[in-house]
């Protein structure tokens, strides 16, 4: 049984979404949803211990031995994405179930969950597979089915975020079915680990860095790097708040972790760093990224965009992280795949509880909130607190280790970037502070707000709770990413 | 009950205290006693801890490693306990005047007032008994973030205002120079452990460690060394009891103390001694006595003129530990204390004027010593130590830096704090002499219908008073647990 995990991950979420689309009751789809989804953080969690002790975990799809058949590969990078994507699915289900009662028509309740269901599997599939083109395959699985979340939204805006969404998604795609058809041109092959050793031979050809290229646009478009980022913003405000919670805090992450694959796996840090010379492009964007998406967060009226566009920022960290091309750089960039998933699932679930209370994120409409909420502005507080990079957060340990991988390369204009934006972060998170805190609430509105249900505070709180409790102790992740980040550039522990 | 085992309990404490108040809000009293209750067993926790320090121990307490290398530590040391002695002392003394000010004020949120009062203790006394410069920066930071709600007490446009400048200028120094140098300090030493004699010495080019020095100087906003002291003035807004505590000794000192910490156990005397940016920031110090002197001059609104005075006062400690001798860094281990009793004494005082008489300007001040006595008469005492000459404690601190700028052969500085200390007897002694030698405005109210402060509140004034003289006969006490830090 436990050797056939790694399929079992992608199988039985697809089946159960399946499943749900068949019984068309919500209550049942959403129970389908929550087994379906802790069994399957119960299975990455697995998978990750199995890998930390006995190392990757190769298995043949369908008994077809690699590289004529499917490899499922698992090592310890793509684990901790299984295991990132699991736990956020997985908390953001049972916050769910009352949220999408009030955002989503009611008829359309069963769908949602298979949607959901569907885009979990494809993220897992994507991180799980060792085929390229599996790769692909389970792209758009998680694309067509977000684009069908992100539609669900109660605003008609979100018709337009989904369409927009789904013309730049598809152009990622086609761009990245594009790079893997040349390489498979070149070298016949799909598999991973085979690609990765072809590749040397043939890559004097230009149709390999013909592949990259193409590739490296498609990946980009899909993680949301600057100047690709255009379809983020309004899918992010406009989704339900559930989804929202659930495609930030994971559908880029496994972009990052996608860019990371093909660039340091499959083309090799020779080929990617020392003749494409990649992080000559990634390193400006990112810092642009950075920079210019904190400046226009702290500008924004609607706390979901704010958000949001805090998010592009992030994603700039992580890919400046992934510039350095150092174990230090790296570390920083997969540790705030995991810390940034925590803290930004918190911060939308936060904003979630207000949606269902108050029915809107304007800044303006959250005036006199602490007092009426008082939890859920306290954990709005918290995960902003890490978002900051206040010590004993996670926010602060990506922090540490992106300034110190900085360092390292006496990148001193990168150094001074990093440090002023998570000033920034300070002022965007503050203005919410202040509206919330010191502003009454208005009079005129007869009906009285209280705070949010149960059934959405515990499950923001336990993502607030954990990115205390690993900024507290960051030993577990810190080791994961650092490991991890040593496999990719092939250095020794 | 292991040592280590009670230093962590003295950072555990006063946040157990905060829950306690906090879930008894609805009864004042029960609420207040709580509050009391806690702040004398911190303080006499504080105390077991005197004897085995002089002995030479140095109890340790490893809570959680963070990342490998990076420990949630405490580590007992001389200079820690000092600042410990004197912050958990002067909260309970604080949380007694507190107690009549709030009430005799009438000020709303009050348990919010007393929770967050009792975290920010909690903050300081984990930068008291830090082991490394991240635990230190992470208390510094909580310190910072708690103290906010303080700050913005009442909620007024005012405060709004007061607490953006609050915290932009604390969080930013310390994000921006601060971390940065203690990530800088992680890079090239391998280590942030507090260590005798420092640990950045050979590490890298004097160079580059001068640099560290500037940022680590400028980094803890909470020293207020121009231009990063606008903060302090901001605070004002906040109740009177937390400025006396948290703006003349918790926050303040905890700024000064990072200072010296870092000057001492990071950088050592003989390292700071050799660098070209020590005599730099050491004027820039220079510069912040006399610039806050003369500014505090010109303020008529009695916190204020604190404020600017406590700005002043503060550069004196940045200045002892940049003098880079064991005359600067006792100098300013005392100056600590003193400056502590001195001050929080003077805010009571003022604090007493606000809720009895509503003045909080000096010039409406005229005359109101005859219906206010004690208040006005340990006003002049907490000024005298300010000023620091006998029979107050502040004469002691200011003989060991003046023998440290001699020590380190710099007149000129010598010369800045004569003045300084000139400077401040004017605008200090100026209030008393008002409230005693003029006669009372008619105007407004004739001294009748005017009474001292809530007795409480009048207790803890005393109660501070007394222990500024007492300081001056005897210093001894806190001069042997300096004289431990310099020459072990």
């Amino acid at each position: 049984m436990t050797q056939h995990l790694p399929v079992l991950q992608v199988a039985i979420p697809l089946l159960a979404s399946a499943v749900c689309a068949i019984v068309r009751n919500a209550r049942i789809a959403w129970l389908i949803a929550l087994a379906t989804t802790w069994t399957a953080f119960v299975i990455a969690l697995n998978l990750l211990f199995r890998v930390q002790s006995e190392g990757i975990i190769s298995y043949a799809l369908g008994g077809w031995a690699a590289p004529y058949g499917i490899e499922y590969r698992v090592d310890l990078l793509n684990a901790f994405i299984l295991v990132i994507v699991t736990a956020i699915g997985s908390v953001v289900i049972p916050f769910a179930l009352k949220s999408v009662e009030c955002e989503v028509d009611k008829s359309k309740g069963s769908l949602f969950y298979t949607a959901y269901i569907l885009c979990f599997t494809g993220l897992l599939g994507i991180a799980v597979t060792g085929d390229v083109f599996n790769v692909f395959v389970f792209l758009e699985i998680s694309s067509l089915s977000a684009y069908a979340l992100i539609a669900m939204g109660q605003d008609r805006k979100a018709l337009t975020a989904s369409f927009q969404y789904l013309i730049m998604g598809a152009v990622g795609a086609t761009f990245i079915v594009i790079g893997i058809g040349l390489m498979y041109v070149m070298t016949g092959t799909l598999n991973m680990a085979d690609l990765a050793a072809r590749i040397p031979e043939v890559r004097a050809n230009r149709t390999i860095p013909v592949a990259f290229g193409f590739l490296t646009v498609g990946i980009s478009l899909k993680l949301a790097l600057f100047p690709l980022h255009l379809w983020l913003p309004n899918a992010y405000t406009y989704a339900p708040s559930a989804v929202t919670a659930f495609i930030a805090s994971t559908a880029t992450k496994v972009a990052v972790y996608v860019l990371l694959r093909f660039f340091f796996t499959i083309f090799g840090i020779a080929f990617s760093f020392d003749i494409m010379q990649l992080h000559i492009v990634l390193l400006p964007l990112a810092l642009i990224a950075i920079f210019s998406m904190s400046l226009v967060a702290i500008f924004q009226q609607n706390v979901k965009r704010m958000m949001a566009y805090s998010s592009l920022a992030q994603i700039g960290y992580m890919i400046l992280g992934i510039s350095m091309v150092s174990v230090t750089g790296l570390t920083a960039g997969i540790i705030h795949l995991f810390n940034h998933a925590m803290m930004k699932g918190a911060l939308f679930m936060a904003l979630g509880c207000v949606m269902y209370r108050i029915g809107s994120v304007d800044i303006s409409a959250m005036r006199g909130l602490g007092k009426r909420m008082p939890w859920t502005m306290a954990a709005f507080v918290g995960a902003g607190l890490s978002l900051i990079g206040v010590p004993l957060t996670v926010g602060f340990i990506s922090k540490w280790y992106l300034i110190l991988g900085a360092l390292e390369q006496s990148w001193w204009p990168v150094v001074v970037v990093v440090l002023i934006t998570s000033l920034m972060a300070v002022v965007y998170i503050w203005r919410v502070v202040e509206v919330a805190y010191f502003k009454d609430y208005p009079d005129y509105d007869c009906k009285p707000v209280c705070e949010a249900p149960l059934g959405l505070l515990v499950p923001t709180w336990v993502l607030v709770a954990t990115s205390f409790y690993f900024g507290i102790d960051a030993s577990f992740t810190t080791k994961i990413a650092e490991a991890a980040a040593r496999t990719l550039l092939g250095i020794g522990l | 009950m292991t040592l280590a085992m009670t230093s962590g309990l003295i950072v555990i404490l006063p946040i157990a205290g905060a829950l306690f108040v906090g879930f008894s809000s609805k009864w004042p009293n029960v609420r207040e006693g709580f509050g009391l209750i806690t702040a004398g067993g911190l303080f006499g926790l504080v105390l077991t801890l005197i004897e085995p320090v002089k002995n030479g121990q140095r109890p340790e307490l490893t809570l959680v490693e963070v990342v490998p290398g990076i420990e949630l530590a405490l580590r007992v040391e001389p200079l820690g306990l000092l600042f410990a002695l004197v912050a958990s002392f002067l909260w309970i003394v604080t949380t007694l005047y507190a107690i009549g000010y709030m009430r005799g004020h009438h000020e709303e949120n009050q348990t919010r007032f007393f929770v967050f009062f009792a975290i920010a203790i909690a903050g300081a006394m984990g930068v008291a008994l830090s082991a490394n410069l991240f635990t230190l920066f992470t208390f510094y930071e909580a310190l910072t973030l708690c103290t906010f709600p303080l700050v913005t007490h009442h909620g007024t446009k005012e405060a709004k205002k007061a607490g953006r400048v609050y915290l932009g200028i604390l969080l930013g120094t310390s994000v921006c120079f601060q971390l940065l140098a203690i990530i800088w300090t992680w890079q090239i030493a391998g280590t942030v452990d507090f260590m005798n004699g420092g640990i950045l010495a050979g590490t890298a080019s004097n160079g580059v460690l001068s640099v560290i020095l500037v940022l680590f100087v400028f980094g803890v906003g909470k020293a207020a060394v121009m231009p990063f002291h606008r903060w302090l003035p901001a605070a004002m807004v906040a109740p009177t009891p937390v400025s006396a505590l948290l703006h003349a000794v918790a926050v303040v000192k905890a700024g000064v103390f990072t200072i010296l910490k870092v000057a001492i156990y990071i950088f050592g005397i003989d390292l700071l001694g050799v660098l070209a940016s020590t005599i730099w920031l050491a004027w820039a110090a220079a510069a912040t006595i006399i610039l806050g002197s003369l500014v505090a001059f010109t303020k008529d609104n009695l916190k204020a003129r604190l404020a600017y005075s406590t700005i002043s006062q503060l550069s004196y400690i940045v200045l002892g530990a940049l003098l880079a001798n064991e005359w600067g860094i006792i100098g300013g281990g005392m100056h600590i204390v003193m400056h502590a009793f001195g001050k929080i004494t003077l805010f009571f005082a003022a604090g007493a004027v606000l809720v009895a008489a509503h003045e909080k300007d000096i010039s409406c001040m005229r005359g109101l010593g005859r219906s206010m006595p004690v208040t006005f008469a340990c006003f002049f005492v907490g000024s005298l130590s300010i000023i620091g000459v006998p029979p107050a404690g502040g004469a002691w601190s200011k003989w060991f830096l003046g023998l440290g700028t001699l020590e380190a052969g710099q007149m000129g500085l010598l010369i800045v704090l004569m003045v300084s200390s000139l400077l401040s007897l004017v605008y200090l002694l100026e209030v008393p002499a008002r409230a005693f030698f003029s006669s009372p405005r008619e105007d407004v109210h004739s001294g009748k219908g005017i009474h001292e402060a809530p007795w409480p509140s009048l207790v803890a004034m005393v109660i501070t008073a007394l222990v500024t003289l007492g300081l001056f006969l005897n210093p001894d006490p806190f001069y042997e647990l300096m004289t431990l830090v310099v020459f072990s």
